[in-house]
């Protein structure tokens, strides 16, 4: 993959009226595609945040945040030109409805993540509340690389409903239901494919599927195992407070140690209001964890996509034989009933089974061909995205563990220079 | 008695401290504490621990080796061995033959069997280093160090029969030379300040323990969660294949890190705590010596008064337990005071060294923790320029 100047340029970390989302360094090596993404053509940024309120959907008071979009065109800005940005107003329900659309829209996609709707890992200071400024500030930056990373994909960035995402404030909801798109989620297929597995599955969609697991549940285990380390580390640097308290104390009946202790309990008062920058700032960590937490669970919907569209084919082929005691016999055949729990799973689905039959038969023949052409094409473009979504992951999560242990040397040179500072006091007494 | 015992010792306390007085450049000597001029002609060192099993008992004896110029000790050297009992029995005769003189403590007698290993390479090494102190103390006191007691500790090679016991039995401090049932009329001032100088330093050490039990507390839970932290890492690193080495990688710098802490826990533990607390007993025992104080000069008013009231009934000249009183009171006071001031120039130089061994080891463990992820990074960064390098070929 080349990689060329013109393309870093096109990161909006450069920018400096912009608070560059933690992700988009990692962005530079990952953004460069073939053709032309949207973000060569655009700027985008997630400007602000703001809290507004409102009646909700049954006429009940609400308040909730809305975030400032903000675009300029890339020409301009290359050549110097500062035109006022065009900018709209989204709350983070939109966000979620445009991911949806473009999960089912592009189902051999890897659609990155929003940040998480609600604060979960959270170490005992941080505040769960959604309406915390710090956690809307930190969402506001996941909204901001959700974007960044939606218009610099080769397929996603040349959606037309994202395009109006970003550019047409009213009317957009509309616009989005109006594609059909959750007609076409078919979770019908999707809540049987969970119960019943299929017969040779391509295998290297199993690996993916596999992998996805292996993603979700580390990464799910580093961020509940550091949001309780930081809850201790919290605990030691606080009590060293104390030092501080005792040391003033003891310095008002000391004469010649008086001085010494004194400004040494102020180190140790330091020392102990330290930790609440430190751990500020080891959220943005947490944040780039979260994302591929968040990411492993696309990565799954893709690698089941595969299984799910064989599924479907091997059903539609039963529906239209009206073969349905074949079909039965086939998932017999996986051993399903061997198993008390599974064979109730199983009974449960056979009823749900008949029920989608009579809906499924009613779409005829025609479907069978389009589901097939569909599921040829799906299974290359699926495979070509995970793999770039491979070589992406690897090249931000490596970058986010350099950066974990910058943060890391930073700390130690802070807790240096406070003992040190305090070993001079203590010299000096 | 203190007067005799001031003329027959070679040197009165005043003059002593002063050809004794310490160094008042702190900077050289922060390790040794109790380097003075060249005029110190006693040194002691406790030392190699060694366990004794017999049929009765089991316990264990630390080898005091003496050298000395002085003209009390027969010879120049002396290599002894003593068991605690032994300290103790030193510490008892010293305080009942110079009881206005502030006499070092000794760490903790008892310990409960069942909680604390008295066997432990920990508890002797911790025991072993507040005896070593206590000695070396009561050598560099000008007045102690010339107890004939002493003398005998440090030279006679089976201490059990010059003691003429097997049993001890720990007479109870300071209660036999004073007199019953006098009651003090007025401190003066400087007395007072003492007492509350001890009661709020007592308090404020106090406060320091607590804090750096709750410390380590926090550190030993930190630590649990830091190593399992750690173990996250590497099991992640089985699944990955790009990013295993740089996974790995951070499961070793953090494991380094636990390491680390886990060295400055139990220094604190080992170095920090037992130096803490065993000026708390010294307090205690400056407190003591300031009640003894206390009742020689009330005594002293009582029998006075009782005096005064008689020559006014019969004529008779003021008795001479009154003057003798009077001595008492007056040796005291001027032993106490120098014994004050030594008392606090020792004190200021103790904690000097314990606060800022403190601070060593806390920048010692945060330098550990910064070389092992300079390490790290360099390795992943030069993995990152070569992967760009290869790319662009």
């Amino acid at each position: 993959m080349a990689e060329d100047g013109k393309e870093e340029s096109v990161a909006t970390d450069d920018e400096s009226d912009h608070t560059a989302a933690d992700g988009t360094g990692s962005l530079n090596n990952t953004m460069v595609e073939e053709g032309s993404t949207l973000l060569r053509r655009m700027e985008i940024c997630v400007a602000e945040a703001e809290k507004r309120s409102g009646k909700n959907a049954v006429n009940m008071q609400e308040t909730f945040t809305v975030y400032l979009i903000e675009t300029r065109p890339m020409d301009a800005v290359v050549e110097g030109r500062n035109p006022a940005p065009d900018a709209l107003w989204r709350r983070y329900s939109e966000f979620e409805l445009l991911r949806n659309y473009l999960i089912v829209t592009y189902p051999y996609i890897v659609v990155p993540p929003l940040p998480e709707k609600r604060a979960e890992f959270v170490w005992h200071k941080l505040s769960a509340d959604n309406m915390d400024p710090d956690f809307v500030e930190r969402r506001r930056v996941g909204l901001e690389n959700f974007l960044l990373r939606v218009a610099s994909h080769p397929v996603l960035s040349n959606d037309q409903i994202l395009y109006h995402f970003l550019t047409e404030e009213h009317g957009w909801k509309e616009v989005v239901y109006e594609t059909g798109f959750q007609a076409k989620a078919d979770s019908r297929l999707r809540a049987l494919s969970a119960t019943f597995r299929v017969r040779n599955p391509d295998k290297r969609f199993m690996e993916m599927k596999h992998y996805s697991d292996e993603l979700q549940s580390h990464t799910s285990q580093l961020l509940r195992a550091r949001a309780r380390v930081a809850d201790r580390l919290y605990g030691v640097y606080k009590v060293h407070g104390n030092y501080g308290r005792v040391f003033s104390e003891w310095s008002a009946i000391e004469k010649e140690m008086g001085d010494g202790l004194q400004s040494a309990g102020h180190h140790m008062d330091a020392y102990a209001a330290s930790i609440d920058d430190i751990l500020e700032e080891e959220e943005h960590y947490a944040d780039q964890m979260k994302e591929y937490l968040f990411y492993a669970e696309a990565l799954r919907l893709v690698s089941e996509h595969e299984p799910m569209m064989i599924f479907s084919l091997l059903w539609q082929s039963s529906v239209q034989k009206h073969e349905l005691t074949q079909f039965e016999l086939e998932m017999a055949s996986q051993d399903l009933i061997s198993k008390k729990q599974q064979r109730e799973e199983l009974a449960t689905g056979i009823v749900r089974t008949l029920k989608l039959l009579e809906e499924l038969i009613a779409e005829g023949e025609e479907t069978v061909k389009e589901k097939t052409l569909e599921c040829e094409e799906h299974v290359e473009k699926a495979w070509v995205d995970m793999q770039r979504f491979k070589e992406q992951k690897d090249k931000d999560l490596r970058e986010a563990l350099i950066n974990y242990a910058v943060m890391q040397i930073s700390m130690c040179k802070k807790g240096i220079q406070v003992w040190g500072n305090a070993k001079e006091c203590f010299l000096k007494m | 008695m203190a007067r005799q015992l001031r003329l027959s010792s070679p040197a009165s306390a005043s003059s002593l401290f002063n050809r004794l007085q310490l160094d008042d450049d702190l900077e050289a000597d922060v390790r040794d504490l109790y380097a003075s001029t060249e005029t110190r002609d006693l040194f002691v060192t406790v030392d190699d621990p060694k366990k004794h099993v017999s049929t009765m008992e089991t316990y264990i004896t630390y080898r005091v080796s003496t050298k000395t110029t002085r003209i009390e000790f027969d010879l120049p050297e002396y290599c002894v061995r003593r068991r605690y009992q032994d300290f103790d029995w030193l510490r008892i005769k010293l305080e009942d033959s110079q009881p206005t003189h502030l006499i070092p403590p000794l760490p903790e007698k008892f310990v409960m069997k069942g909680v604390v290993d008295r066997f432990s390479e920990e508890f002797v090494e911790t025991r072993m280093k507040a005896l070593d102190k206590f000695l070396k103390r009561v050598a560099d006191h000008p007045v102690l160090s010339f107890n004939p007691h002493l003398n005998a500790f440090l030279s006679v090679k089976d201490l059990n029969k010059r003691q003429g016991l097997a049993l001890l039995t720990k007479v109870g401090e300071s209660v036999k030379h004073v007199a019953g049932g006098y009651k003090l009329r007025a401190r003066p001032a400087e007395f007072c300040a003492m007492g509350e100088y001890l009661d709020t330093f007592s308090q404020k050490l106090g406060t320091i323990d607590r804090i750096a039990q709750r410390i380590l507390k926090e550190q030993s839970e930190y630590l649990t969660e830091l190593r399992e932290y750690g173990t996250v890492y590497s099991s992640w690193a089985t699944s990955e294949e790009e990013l295993q080495r740089p996974l790995e990688g951070v499961a070793s710098c953090v494991k380094t890190c636990c390491g680390a802490l886990e060295d400055q826990s139990e220094s604190m533990s080992q170095d920090f705590l037992p130096v803490l607390r065993e000026y708390v007993l010294y307090i205690e025992s400056m407190k003591n010596v300031l009640r003894k104080r206390d009742q020689t000069q009330a005594e002293y008013e009582g029998r006075l008064e009782a005096a005064i009231l008689r020559k006014q009934e019969d004529r008779t000249p003021m008795p001479v337990e009154v003057e003798k009183c009077q001595d008492k009171v007056e040796c005291f006071n001027a032993d106490l005071k120098a014994d004050w001031e030594r008392w606090q120039s020792n004190k200021r130089q103790d904690f000097k060294q314990l606060l800022t061994g403190m601070a060593d080891r806390n920048i010692n463990h945060y330098e550990k923790c910064q070389a092992a992820w300079e390490s790290l990074i360099t390795l992943l960064q030069d993995k990152q320029t070569e992967d760009k390098t290869s790319e662009t070929n």
